[in-house]
């Protein structure tokens, strides 16, 4: 139970299209993510998906059954808000269990199911409290319980970590990572954090300006980006873009390299297809980001080249370093920005 | 990091001008009210001789009361008054409220241009309607009713409130709205349980601003409403002022009187008021 098809979506506001023609197939039990920058669509997408918002044309079928103008209530969904949304004059049980209750359900089954969502998520202590009585991370637990309680075919998330602080963020995400796996269900998941992204999704989509630009498992992505622009937003930093001859010498218009893949070296060592000096270094402990200023090299964007070195490696601002890609790390893109296979 | 930077109290000098400034207005605004109420309590001698001066052991006198509450008529308009503000007040907030409701949540084509009609009322005087207004009535046998006053009234006070209230509206978590239809809620139990709550401190204000113009209103009772059955209390005190000679004792009293509706209401509201006013001024 839980497949979700869409094709050939799209919704303007006015004259503006926000989403132009979006195809998606998504199985029953899959976690997908939503990917893309600010204003691509994708939480514009989640609310076509959920009925907030209608698409202008293009059908949406869940569990193979048409749902265009079908009202949310009715489309066997549940969704989290970035806000949580909770009802301000209801005790967290009463959230939990309204829409159960707008069903008609009775209120012992109601009962029973508000329990064993508090369980999943030890919520049983706040059942009472009102959602002004409870911290960030509490509520997002409320609202995530609420979409459970309902057993929905869908789950959908509208950046629902996106409020919490960074340690609670973490814990939420591998809690939201083990639901999937208890419940099973299928979710769908905006979110503009590739890290919720990449550990999060059985499959990612990345949007950009209204298109699918690439839809795939997470490392999939992250190895073999469709375009400059997927290469671009997945992975972190971000991946150096180089032109120039650089990129001639290998018959692309535009080479991209990952900093975990460029191997530093000091200039006295004498290799380094790119010779630079250090203009600003980040110790992290673990590992280290160097920011390298080559003059020769055409980079594109910042004109510096990013490298992560394992561990903490003393090189100072200034120093002269070579940077060499490691062999077959080497992305080519062509003049339109697009892949060129291996 | 100099001191200067960091954002210190204010002067105590500029504090003084402010509490100072403040303190003129409230006496600027309380002082008519204080000499309406403290000559209420006078005999008539003593209102003309000292009319500053408080009511003493010498100048105390209830006759004023005494007049208004001895004619029987007087309750009667007070419970004139009450029905054609709560009424208006009522049919105000509700409409007023469902309408900014639909200003504010739902696109439509023409919604900017309803949103800006209805708040063109805010700056048309009702009054410069009052002959058709007058003609509407008699034509529609409504000339000394209650309901006459309660529609005029509540055409009158709708402009502002919708104005108010839909800017509120718009604060409202879009989210908590589409959890709600979400979870199978209507867009009545939206309006009336999620939205209409939380923007209590608005309703609060607007209903403080709508009824006191209406329980003040002396030119439309006069109009349409002068009939014995349908007078209010603002309308009931002009019995006492006459051509030659005014019982201002009587008219004093029944002022200080018509005053205490409005008064409770406020205390009732007050906290939410304030509220309602500040919001967005501060944080």
């Amino acid at each position: 139970m839980g497949s979700l098809s869409l094709s050939a979506i799209s919704k303007s506001f006015g004259v503006v299209d926000v989403l132009k023609g979006v195809d998606l197939d998504v199985a029953a039990g899959e976690f997908v993510v939503f990917v893309g920058p600010s204003g691509c669509g994708k939480s514009t997408l989640l609310r076509v998906i959920a009925g907030l918002d209608e698409q202008t044309s293009g059908d949406l079928r869940i569990d193979g059954l048409l749902m265009n103008s079908v009202p949310p209530a009715k489309r066997g969904i549940a969704m989290v808000f970035q806000s949580y949304a909770l009802y301000p004059h209801l005790t967290v049980a009463r959230n939990m269990g309204l829409a159960l209750s707008q069903e008609g359900i009775a209120a012992a089954d109601i009962k029973r199911r508000v329990e064993t969502a508090s369980a999943l998520l030890r919520l049983d202590a706040l059942l009472d409290r009102r959602p002004a009585e409870l911290s960030g991370g509490q509520r997002q637990r409320v609202a995530i319980g609420r979409a459970i309680v309902r057993q929905p075919s869908l789950f959908l998330f509208d950046e629902p970590l996106s409020n919490l602080d960074a340690a609670l963020r973490a814990g939420t995400r591998i809690e939201i990572a083990k639901l999937h796996r208890q419940l099973g269900a299928t979710m769908v998941y905006v979110t503009h954090d590739q890290v919720e992204a990449m550990t999060l999704a059985d499959k990612i989509v990345v949007l950009r300006g209204g298109i699918v630009e690439q839809v795939g498992r997470p490392l999939e992505l992250y190895a073999r980006p469709a375009n400059l622009f997927v290469a671009g937003f997945i992975g972190s930093p971000t991946m150096n873009f180089i032109g120039g001859d650089s990129a001639a010498r290998l018959r692309a218009a535009t080479i991209g390299v990952r900093p975990e893949h460029l191997l530093v070296a000091p200039e006295s060592a004498g290799a380094g297809a790119w010779i630079g000096a250090v203009s600003h270094a980040e110790r992290l402990g673990a590992d280290t980001m160097l920011y390298v200023d080559v003059p020769e090299v055409d980079v594109l964007g910042a004109g510096m080249l990013t490298a992560r070195i394992l561990g903490d490696i003393d090189y100072a601002v200034g120093d002269r370093v070579g940077l060499t890609p490691q062999a077959g790390k080497v992305y080519r893109f062509d003049d339109d920005g697009n892949s060129i296979a291996a | 990091m100099s001191r200067a930077a960091s954002p210190a109290r204010p002067w105590p000098l500029s504090r003084a001008a402010v509490h100072l400034v403040l303190i003129l207005y409230a006496a600027l605004c309380l002082g008519p009210v204080l000499l309406v109420v403290g000559n209420s309590f006078k005999s008539r001698a003593a209102i003309f001789g000292a009319p500053l001066s408080l009511p003493g052991p010498a100048t105390f006198d209830l006759v004023g009361y005494k007049t208004v509450l001895g004619q029987g008529a007087f309750l009667h308009y007070f419970a004139n008054s009450l029905i054609v503000t709560v009424g208006s007040l009522a049919a105000v907030l509700l409409f007023g409220a469902m309408a900014a409701f639909a200003l504010s949540e739902y696109r439509f084509p023409g919604n900017r241009l309803l949103g800006l009609f209805l708040s063109l009322g805010i700056m048309v005087p009702i009054r410069l309607g009052t002959v058709a207004i007058l003609n509407m009535m008699v034509a529609t046998h409504l000339v000394n009713t209650h309901l006459a006053l309660i529609l005029i009234y509540t055409a009158q006070g709708l402009p502002i409130a919708v104005f108010i209230l839909s800017e509120f509206m718009q604060g409202v978590s879009k989210d908590l709205k589409d959890a709600g239809r979400i979870d199978g809620l209507s867009e009545y139990t939206i309006f009336f349980r999620l939205v209409l709550p939380l923007v209590r401190p608005a309703v609060a204000t607007v209903a403080v601003f709508t009824m006191i113009p209406i329980w003040n209103d002396l030119w439309f009772p006069l109009i349409v409403a002068p009939g014995e059955a349908t007078k209010t209390v603002t309308l009931g005190a002009q019995v006492f002022i006459g051509q030659f000679v005014t019982n201002w004792n009587a008219v004093l009293a029944a002022l200080t009187l018509a005053v205490l509706p409005v008064l409770v209401l406020y205390l009732l509201f007050s906290r939410q008021l304030i509220r309602g006013i500040t919001a967005g001024a501060v944080k």
